[in-house]
């Protein structure tokens, strides 16, 4: 008893540390991606000098950042201006606890693919994200700067707007599931590979859409990066902060764009599951069995992040209150409706 | 009474207090938001899972941001919270305060004294899981409760349509 929770302790404090470590680093890798996907975008070569292929890029970075002086200006509100970075990053680091990356692999009574698992995971997720809002707000008003103030309000705006319609998006998945736990969600649509995905064989695209773009304006990414549009807004709510303050804040807008892609994979795209489900026979040993759900896993997601950063070399940033329109106008009424044409499909089916 | 109990119970407590008594407005709408981020820990405490994460996903995540919403956009942020000093004001501010804190405990008070967990002897109380928790408050929701969620539900409405119509240009023409 005594020694099970001593190793149930420690797997979990390496799980932790392993988890942690390889969100930073993606996090990192995420950001030197979007600069040379962008610049290909762009017609241009992107970072190449340091390393082969700019691949030491995030390296420099770090090292350029964590050097830079820590400036607090004078006019800030000193509790409030420290404490917004760090809410953001903690919120933004939080949920990727309860995200499964591969299929359950137990040893000695502990799942290594997963570092808890919450029986109501995805309300876990929604929750921790929305309390990241404070990070946001806060900044923007304790930095005592118009352009800043005005880069929070729109963010909050656009976070509390879309939050609804990102809400509603998933209903219709945990309607067909039955349960809001991650890995139940995944079980149920790993049967026939492809097909029984919720975005293919479960008819949930709509809901697949409209989560995307609810969760792209829930990140802050293009086309709804209006809280730091450069041209208006300086760089929006952190206009005044410098060095790791800001980079704080710059960790917390990629990981909740790697949470976001794990959640869609999670909901719509099956998951650890493979695409071709047990169609092909099991190949490999116990080794490769449990590594190539992690593969499958890791794939998709890549698939979402170059998503969302072909999207942001794509298209143009809204306006304001054409964001507004799109959320409350548009988003909410179709995600009620596929609310609507879920449960009436599967009352029909349960006859 | 166990320790984490008493941690939780005394951050909601303090941020309800701190809520009431700091000058700064943004102080106090922060402090509102610990009490209620305490309230969803003591439900988690309680093994409600669900409620408790509801409570953090509703009040913390989108009652509390829409008053610092509020709180930004009004100047008040700034300026320290002009109270009614006056005698006259304070004594009136305290008597509605106490009115309707008694009222809500006494509602309270009431609905826990006639719940019948409390008269149900302790050995049939079980822990129920999580999962089969939500199913339990759907099927009451949508059972024996659906009277009263219909209710709110169109009072939810009339408030919506009461907020559409505060916020609707008037044209010239339609005079």
């Amino acid at each position: 008893m005594e020694t099970g929770f001593w190793l149930f302790l420690l797997i979990s404090i390496i799980k932790i540390l392993v988890v942690v470590v390889i969100l930073l680093t993606a996090v990192a890798y995420t950001v030197l991606l979007e600069r040379k996907v962008v610049g290909r975008i762009q017609n241009r070569w992107g970072p190449s000098r340091v390393g082969p292929f700019g691949l030491l890029q995030p390296l420099a970075d770090g090292a350029k950042l964590f050097l830079k002086e820590d400036l607090i200006p004078e006019s800030v509100y000193r509790p409030l201006y420290i404490l917004a970075p760090i809410i953001a990053l903690s919120c933004a680091l939080m949920s990727i606890a309860v995200v499964p990356f591969g299929a359950p692999v137990m040893w000695h009574g502990v799942n290594l693919f997963q570092i808890t698992d919450v029986n109501i995971g995805l309300l876990v997720i929604l929750g921790i994200t929305s309390v990241g809002v404070y990070g946001i707000a806060l900044s923007g008003w304790s930095s005592n700067n118009k352009y800043s103030l005005l880069g929070a309000l729109r963010a909050s705006a656009q976070v509390i707007s879309y939050e609804l319609a990102l809400g509603l998006a998933v209903v219709g998945v945990v309607m067909r599931t039955g349960s809001l736990s991650l890995k139940d969600i995944v079980s149920v649509q790993a049967t026939h590979g492809l097909l029984s995905w919720n975005f293919f064989g479960g008819f949930q695209f709509v809901a697949f859409f409209i989560y995307l773009i609810a969760a792209y304006a829930e990140t802050n990414r293009a086309p709804f990066d209006l809280p730091e549009a450069e041209s208006e807004l300086t760089a929006g709510y952190h206009t005044e902060y410098s060095s790791m303050k800001f980079a704080m804040f710059f960790m917390a807008e990629y990981a909740n764009m790697i949470t976001v892609s794990c959640v869609a994979t999670l909901l719509f795209f099956g998951g650890w599951s493979s695409p071709f489900g047990n169609l092909i026979p099991a190949v490999g040993g116990v080794v490769v069995q449990a590594l190539l759900p992690v593969f499958w896993f890791v794939l998709k997601v890549f698939f979402f992040l170059f998503l969302y950063i072909w999207v942001r070399g794509t298209l143009p940033r809204f306006r304001y209150d054409q964001l507004m329109g799109l959320g409350w106008k548009f988003l909410v009424p179709v995600a009620i409706a596929n609310i609507v044409v879920t449960s009436f499909w599967m009352a029909l089916r349960a006859r | 009474m166990s320790l984490s109990f008493l941690i939780l119970a005394l951050l909601t407590l303090g941020g309800a207090v701190a809520a009431m008594t700091l000058h700064r407005l943004v102080h106090c709408v922060l402090a509102l938001t610990v009490a209620l981020a305490g309230l969803a820990g003591l439900y988690l405490n309680l093994g409600a899972q669900f409620v408790g994460l509801a409570q953090i996903l509703v009040y913390v995540g989108a009652v509390a941001i829409l008053i610092v919403f509020a709180v930004l956009l009004t100047r008040g942020a700034e300026i320290a919270s002009q109270m009614d000093s006056s005698r006259q004001g304070r004594f009136s501010a305290l008597a509605g305060g106490v009115a309707t804190a008694a009222a809500v405990f006494a509602v309270l008070a009431w609905v826990v004294l006639h719940s019948p967990t409390l008269s149900a002897p302790a050995a049939t109380m079980t822990q129920v899981a999580p999962q089969a928790a939500m199913q339990q408050i759907g099927d009451a929701l949508m059972r024996r409760y659906v009277l009263p969620l219909e209710v709110m539900g169109l009072m939810l409405t009339a408030a919506l349509i009461g907020a559409v119509i505060l916020a609707l240009e008037e044209k010239p023409e339609a005079q």
